[in-house]
């Protein structure tokens, strides 16, 4: 049967499911293939942190929703076009998100009397009519999968559980995927089980062929592939691209790379990606505690080493003091903070951006550490090395933040070319080095300043001639000594500001993106609401109203013509997923009366909502 | 070696650490800064004797890092004549785990005290002592808070009437040497700061040992806690000393000891019964009842060495699956890594 042809420019589906039952690994497949097909695309898994909490609950919901478009896109998209509930639970927590009219893929076999119940339905939706306002495939995606799959040799319970690729098989038919990098991923997943490999493989094409010869599915979709920057694609997520930074860094800064890590979601991944990675000299330590990732991290970078701590908020908490030292001691550290929602343990899966002012003054004593953050899971990548590059040049710990949703979400990344990679090393210090008056002195002065950057001399273990000892307590400048002089502390806290300061010359001018030129409110943001902003100013922009917008990746220091271009415009509007911390720093450095909108949902903004957000700003003007 | 083969015995730990081309003395080892604990203390004569020691490392000074925590033993390093560094409260260990496994051809040394690396500091404690990194830990045990002015420490007896312990302290103490037995450790000895020679001895035992070796070392505070080792220090102190000597027998004083019915040790008559002191056991069960011979009024305390066991330390472990990675597939390549296994041109 030779199925009609839709074209769209953009879809989004969302896949939902028990949190057994593979929805991330089939939303990222789907991904995957969709990424080689050549579309754009955005991606936003939402998942539980129970590893498995009670099977067919609400709570154990897990999802993952994708956005692809013949067209750069920017967002995962706010509601989905499609909607895959693999069970009660997951329709009854999606579908509210589904527009009228969007279509509705349901497994049928799930709907049992037990499982309704469960969540609440005291009658089948299936059946009650609620759902006419959708287009309602009701298929049962379990048994066909059993079905297909009864002439192999393995359990019942191993036959359902392939239902995901099952259901992948379809999707993939449905809208013109190409199937063979999931079949050649399932060939090495299973590589060990060949009969489950199979059986995989089998469910895959089952599905497929059931899309194709099933009159469920009358039209069959085609999203063409985008135009993007002309070059060499990938699709990666933003704990990978941060990997992938660091062991650029380390080879930039030609310095080995050494991580000192505990386990933590969402930052676990950059771990266990590192730790692959021993060709490149890598050194993953699996700390005993985040203290102790910290700790070692920074005996690394006395070292010599391009040391790095990864974590999220509650081991920021937990790694200040010695970060702190790092200031005190003026030794080069990168500290990733991936953000999730908080206080205490919080919601570890969902994201937040509130971890901004625990980074800027999270520590004892007058503590300045440079602040960078990512816009994009891509942008990680380059987050990564900047952050390298100040902590080098500058020899100070530098906090990165990236949170959940950058982590987690994925995007298309044209590969840069290594060769243009900027080169961020720097000397260590040398006896050859030393002024010729330190020389006279007969002692290696561990604090005499470059003048221009401030910054103090490597000088790392093993260097003949300059044996110093470094610490905690304050010291003398310059000599480096343990001193309790009035003044000279005074002196030293000033220094180290300014040389934090300072890198605010060494960093570009904020960029504002304002099309017309001519715009009266400017949209500000900071980190993962990067998409969100894009995508709600084009919505305005679209509407024939003009906004202008800026993205920081910078937050300490921010760059010099930060004030001017709060200053040219009527209004400021600053999205946060937080209380309106970044909010906080711009109103008491700037005096600018910036209008905060926070939502704080563990989600990222949806781009409507803030476009109505703008539109109202821009009415009050 | 050198080619004639005359060279003198290379310490255990310094296998990847370059020889010094010239020598040292004791004076290189001493910094310009003014040492400054109270008259008396005992830190004073375990820096001399570290200091006085370091020259038989015959690694060149640059070579040396001594890293501390927090307390009045961490100041130390300021006045070694190396690269060193004065930390934070308890994480001394941590901190010297990145460096020493980061740099193989650095000789590490931490110094702490029983606050810093039982209390505040028990957990990196433990954990390097079992990951066995080549760091040498040498724990000043006073049995008291010195640097805050005299609280009771882990160490303290339980009683202990203090600044904050009027009624006496509650807390059971810890036994050091039982603690890091405990955590397997492979190389667990302890001594007396008043024992220069013996200080020193233990000294060089732990620089012959690839991998973590902690040392505890009795050293009095005659301001908070004096006295608090007198038993050990006075003439009848060779009564209760047993000072352990791999092959030679266990003694305390004339009596010998052997194994009771429970596993523990008991005093013996009978020298047949006396066991000869095996520190090279790989079952660490024998160190830790030694260890529990101390009693409170230190009738029968061992000294010496408890433990040394070859295990791979890890520094050298992380460092063979780098090569043995590269050796398998050759060194990364950068470009490789970031393009993956899929990949799309757009034109």
């Amino acid at each position: 049967m030779t199925k009609q042809v839709q074209k769209l420019d953009h879809v989004i589906i969302r896949f939902a499911g028990d949190s057994g039952d593979g929805m991330q690994l089939a939303g990222d497949r789907f991904t995957q293939e969709t990424a080689i097909f050549g579309n754009d695309l955005s991606t936003l898994p939402n998942f539980p942190a129970e590893i498995r909490a009670p099977a067919g609950t609400l709570p154990g919901v897990s999802s993952f929703q994708l956005h692809f478009a013949d067209h750069d896109i920017l967002t995962p998209g706010d509601d989905p076009d499609v909607l895959i509930a693999m069970n009660p639970a997951a329709l009854k927590a999606n579908i509210r998100d589904l527009p009228r009219g969007g279509d509705l893929i349901v497994n049928t076999d799930e709907f049992t009397k037990r499982n309704l119940t469960k969540v609440g339905y005291e009658t089948n939706p299936l059946d009650s009519g609620e759902l006419d306002q959708y287009h309602v495939y009701a298929m049962p995606i379990t048994s066909m999968t059993v079905k297909a799959l009864e002439e192999f040799d393995i359990t019942r319970k191993d036959a359902e559980r392939a239902k995901n690729m099952f259901a992948l098989g379809m999707l993939s038919w449905l809208y013109d995927r190409p199937a063979d990098s999931t079949l050649s991923f399932l060939k090495s997943k299973f590589a060990k089980n060949p009969e489950i490999m199979a059986a995989n493989v089998a469910a895959f094409q089952a599905g497929w062929n059931f899309g194709e010869t099933t009159e469920a599915f009358s039209v069959r979709y085609e999203v063409k592939p985008a135009k993007l920057k002309p070059g060499t694609y990938r699709n990666i997520s933003g704990n990978t691209a941060l990997a992938y930074g660091l062991v650029a860094a380390s080879q930039l800064a030609k310095l080995p790379l050494f991580l000192g890590s505990y386990p933590i979601t969402p930052a676990s991944d950059i771990l266990h990606e590192l730790a692959k990675h021993k060709r490149f000299g890598v050194r993953t330590f699996q700390a005993e505690d985040e203290i102790a990732a910290v700790g070692a991290a920074l005996g690394a970078a006395f070292g010599g080493s391009l040391a790095v701590t990864t974590t999220s908020g509650p081991g920021m908490a937990l790694k200040a003091e010695t970060v702190g030292l790092g200031v005190s001691v003026e030794l080069p550290l990168i500290v990733c903070d991936i953000q999730r929602a908080g206080p205490s343990t919080g919601m570890p899966t969902k994201t937040e951006q509130a971890d901004l002012l625990q980074v800027m003054f999270g520590r004892n004593g007058e503590s300045p550490v440079p602040v960078v953050a990512a816009g994009s899971p891509a942008d990680c990548f380059n987050t990564a090395i900047e952050a390298a590059r100040i902590a080098v040049k500058y020899r100070t710990p530098v906090i990165l933040l990236s949170d959940g949703y950058l982590a987690n979400g994925s995007e298309p990344w044209r590969i840069p070319d290594v060769s243009s990679l900027p080169d961020i090393s720097v000397p260590f210090a040398t006896a050859d080095d030393e002024a010729p008056e330190d020389k006279e002195a007969g002692e290696f002065q561990p604090f005499r300043r470059d003048p221009l950057t401030l910054a103090r001399p490597w000088a790392i273990p093993g260097t003949k001639g300059l044996e110093h000892r470094i610490g905690g307590i304050e010291k003398a400048d310059v000599a480096g000594t343990i001193s309790y002089d009035p003044d000279n502390h005074d002196r030293m806290v000033r220094l180290r500001q300014a040389k934090i300061d300072g890198i605010a010359t060494d960093i570009p001018p904020l960029k504002v993106d304002d099309p017309d030129e001519d715009a009266r409110v400017l949209v500000l943001g900071w980190g993962s609401t990067f998409g969100s902003i894009g995508a709600a100013a084009r919505l305005v922009r679209n509407g024939g109203q003009r906004v202008a917008t800026a993205h920081l990746r910078h937050l300490n220091p921010f760059p010099s013509n930060l004030g001017e271009v709060l200053r040219s415009y009527d209004k400021v509007l600053l999205p946060e997923i937080n209380l309106g911390q970044l909010a906080l720093l711009l109103r008491g450095k700037y005096l600018v009366d910036v209008i905060s909108y926070n939502r704080v949902r563990g989600l990222p903004f949806r781009a409507a909502e803030l476009a109505d957000v703008i539109k109202d700003v821009i009415k009050s003007v | 070696m050198s080619e004639n083969g005359t060279e003198s015995h290379r310490f255990g730990s310094l296998v990847l650490v370059p020889k010094a081309t010239e020598r040292s003395s004791v004076k290189d080892f001493k910094s310009d800064q003014e040492v400054r604990w109270c008259p008396g203390c005992g830190d004073y004569a375990i820096l001399a004797a570290f200091q006085a020691f370091l020259p038989e490392l015959e690694v060149p000074r640059e070579n040396v890092v001594v890293v501390s925590g927090i307390g009045c033993s961490s100041r130390l390093p300021y006045y070694v004549d190396t690269y060193g560094m004065h930390s934070i409260h308890g994480r001394a260990p941590a901190i010297a785990t990145g460096l020493a496994s980061s740099r193989p051809d650095l000789s590490v040394w931490v110094i702490t005290g029983d606050g810093d690396a039982l209390s505040i500091g028990g957990n990196h404690l433990i954990h390097s002592l079992r990951r066995n990194v080549n760091i040498k830990i040498l724990l000043f045990n006073n049995r008291i808070y010195g640097l805050t002015k005299g609280q009771y420490s882990p160490t303290s007896e339980q009683g202990k009437v203090t600044k904050s312990t009027p009624f006496g302290s509650l807390d059971h103490p810890f036994n050091p040497a039982s603690l890091a037995l405990g955590a397997d450790a492979t190389f667990v000895a302890r001594t007396i700061d008043s024992d220069r020679k013996h200080l020193t001895s233990v000294l060089r035992a732990a620089a012959d040992h690839q991998g973590a070796a902690f040392i505890e070392i009795y050293q009095n505070c005659p301001i908070f806690n004096d006295d608090a080792f007198a038993p050990l220090k006075d003439a009848t102190a060779g009564d209760r000393l047993i000072r352990l000597e791999h092959g030679q027998p266990v003694r305390s004083g004339a009596t010998g000891l052997k194994f009771g019915s429970h596993g523990q040790l008991e005093p013996t008559d009978n020298p047949d019964e006396a066991i000869l002191h095996d520190a090279h056991r790989a079952d660490p069960s024998y160190a830790f009842a030694l260890s529990r011979l101390d009693a409170a009024d230190f009738r029968h305390t061992p000294v010496g060495v408890f433990r040394q066991v070859e295990q791979p330390s890890y520094d050298r472990l992380m460092a063979e699956q780098i090569a043995t990675a590269r050796a398998k597939s050759g060194p990364g390549e950068l470009a490789a890594l970031l393009a993956g296994a899929d990949t799309w041109e757009v034109g």
